[in-house]
């Protein structure tokens, strides 16, 4: 069970070059739109064709420019999951999903499919639905069931959640872990949203301007993302150009600031993270006079925006992040971060 | 009262108007696959007959397809004559009645999702599956309004029709000549008789068109 893509694509201004490899479990790729991510998982699905390279599933070659191996999407057995369900406006559910059957020959195993799939994703009850009957949460499932029970080698869900209003979308998360579980082959799962990469996926391809940056255990990601977008990407909201100054320590002109860290800074460090809820008034280490500037509430927590007393005036304030029954009333002297949560950034 | 006009009015409608839906539909999901520049070219092609007057189409149909031309020669060989017969009202008909058939069908196909032939495709379904069950269907508005234009501009047809067939009674004649040729003999009687006639079919076709077009509305919306 795995997938090998290695390919190239020129569109216009837009250059995609994605590699990577996944060797079973849920992969994520994270990216800001227009990053290439819907392209990739069409290039696998063989509905576009890229310019060069080659795509690799369990064995059987997809794609293969050299070699002028193309398989027509029909035969991938890649199931693709559309951010609308792409179901068929003019079939009802049961239809829709018997038309994942249609390679079945035998008509009570495809009953027998058909209602199993129903059950799992417990739309059984709209089965007689047309597709603008549904709510957006069934449609989503509807489109599954169809995916799953035409038994692809590979699952591929394109921001599958992004239609769904976040109740929905929280439910369909949780069914949606559990079903990946059972389904025991590779998904690939694009997103743009950390949460649900964070989720859903146990590693995690960051991707940006059509290239693959880096992919990394979800953990390992978050906890060094690495370069400033894969930063960015999981939701760090102060990152600023950086200098190493010693061996465990940086400098950051626009913060003004010198910062000891616990690993090693290397050559080649191009800037720091801090994620904004690190920040505390207690902490110990790099600690330094603040100055307060703007603050915006949230429902559970107050994101609140600082200076450093020595950063340059009019430079961008950074966010510290804080529950509100944390906030005291009178804004801290000074505001410290552990050296472990200093994110080095190299690209 | 001799009914030949009307026969034969409404066999060329017929005939043109399946040959026009096939043909306006094929023109229409190709031309959406052609490169731009190509697609522009031929779509001002297919579209002219439509802005063209008829009388023009039908001077350059007697440039192709005349007796003494290399084409006509060439079909009347093989017993093919579009000059003054009735079927050569049929490709009057469908020269000028195509574009309209070409022009919805490609607004239909292009408004049309393509992630559901994608998805459809991804699932193992065959093109050929894919065209008729999902994308005809999902365009089936656009398809039946191209269809039902098509065959009322085909019923109405005058101007191409006279040029390449002109007028002779039983065997040529058609309800659109005849109306004028009765006009200009002072028939104005027997020309009122025909123009009912014309008023009643197209008025017929539109609401049958209009009613289908209902149920199927509910039936979506049930």
């Amino acid at each position: 069970m795995s997938l090998l893509v290695d390919i190239e694509k020129r569109l216009g201004d837009f250059h995609l070059c994605a590699s990577f490899e996944t060797d079973g479990g849920v992969m994520g790729i994270l990216g800001a739109s227009g990053c290439g991510k819907s392209m990739t998982l069409k290039c696998i699905a063989g509905i576009e064709t890229p310019d060069s390279g080659r795509i690799v599933l369990d064995g059987v070659t997809l794609f293969d420019a050299e070699k002028r191996i193309n398989l027509p999407p029909q035969q991938r057995r890649v199931g693709y999951l559309f951010q609308s369900g792409a179901l068929f406006p003019n079939m009802t559910v049961r239809q829709n999903i018997l038309c994942g059957l249609r390679g079945e020959r035998d008509r009570a195993k495809r009953e027998a499919a058909l209602q199993a799939a129903m059950e799992l994703m417990q739309i059984a009850d709209v089965a007689d639905h047309r597709p603008s009957q549904l709510s957006g949460g069934q449609a989503q499932r509807a489109a599954l069931a169809r995916i799953w029970v035409s038994q692809p080698k590979l699952l591929m869900l394109d921001e599958p959640f992004s239609a769904l209003d976040a109740h929905l979308r929280m439910q369909l998360q949780w069914q949606m872990r559990s079903l990946l579980q059972e389904f025991g082959r590779d998904v690939l799962m694009v997103t743009h949203s950390r949460d649900e990469a964070y989720h859903l996926s146990g590693r995690i391809a960051v991707m940006d301007a059509g290239h693959v940056l880096t992919v990394k255990e979800t953990k390992a990601l978050f906890a060094d993302p690495g370069s400033v977008q894969a930063a960015r990407l999981t939701g760090c909201k102060n990152v600023a150009t950086a200098v190493k100054t010693g061996e465990y320590e940086v400098e950051v002109p626009e913060w003004g600031v010198r910062f000891q860290t616990a690993s090693p800074v290397s050559d080649g460090l191009k800037a720091v993270g801090i994620r904004a809820h690190y920040f505390g008034a207690r902490a110990a280490q790099n600690r330094y006079p603040v100055v307060y500037a703007d603050d915006m509430e949230e429902p559970f927590e107050w994101l609140i925006a600082f200076r450093y007393a020595s950063a340059p005036p009019e430079s961008k304030p950074l966010w510290w992040r804080i529950p509100k029954d944390r906030r005291s009333l009178d804004f801290p002297q000074e505001l410290g971060v552990a050296a472990a949560n200093i994110l080095l950034l190299y690209a | 009262m001799d009914f030949y006009p009307l026969y034969n009015s409404l066999r060329i409608a017929a005939i043109s108007c399946v040959i026009v839906f096939f043909l306006g539909i094929a023109a229409a999901y190709y031309a959406a696959r052609l490169p731009r520049a190509v697609k522009g070219i031929l779509d001002v092609v297919l579209t002219l007959p439509m802005v063209l007057p008829p009388t023009v189409c039908g001077y350059f149909l007697i440039l192709l397809f005349g007796v003494k031309r290399p084409l006509g020669m060439l079909l009347s060989k093989v017993g093919i004559k579009f000059v003054m017969t009735w079927y050569g009202g049929i490709l009057a008909a469908v020269v000028v009645a195509f574009p309209l058939m070409y022009r919805t069908a490609r607004g239909a196909f292009e408004s049309f999702d393509e992630n559901l032939a994608y998805a459809g495709q991804t699932l193992g379904l065959s093109n050929r599956y894919i065209f008729w069950r999902i994308r005809m269907p999902a365009c089936r508005q656009g398809i039946l309004a191209g269809t039902v234009l098509a065959f009322a501009r085909a019923l109405g047809e005058y101007g191409a029709t006279s040029m390449l067939i002109g007028y002779t009674p039983g065997r040529t004649a058609t309800i659109a000549t005849t109306v004028y040729q009765l006009w200009r003999t002072n028939d104005e009687a027997g020309a009122f008789v025909w123009v009912m006639i014309n008023l009643l079919i197209s008025t017929v076709v539109l609401l049958a068109v209009n009613l289908l077009e209902d149920k199927q509305r509910r039936a979506v919306r049930r």
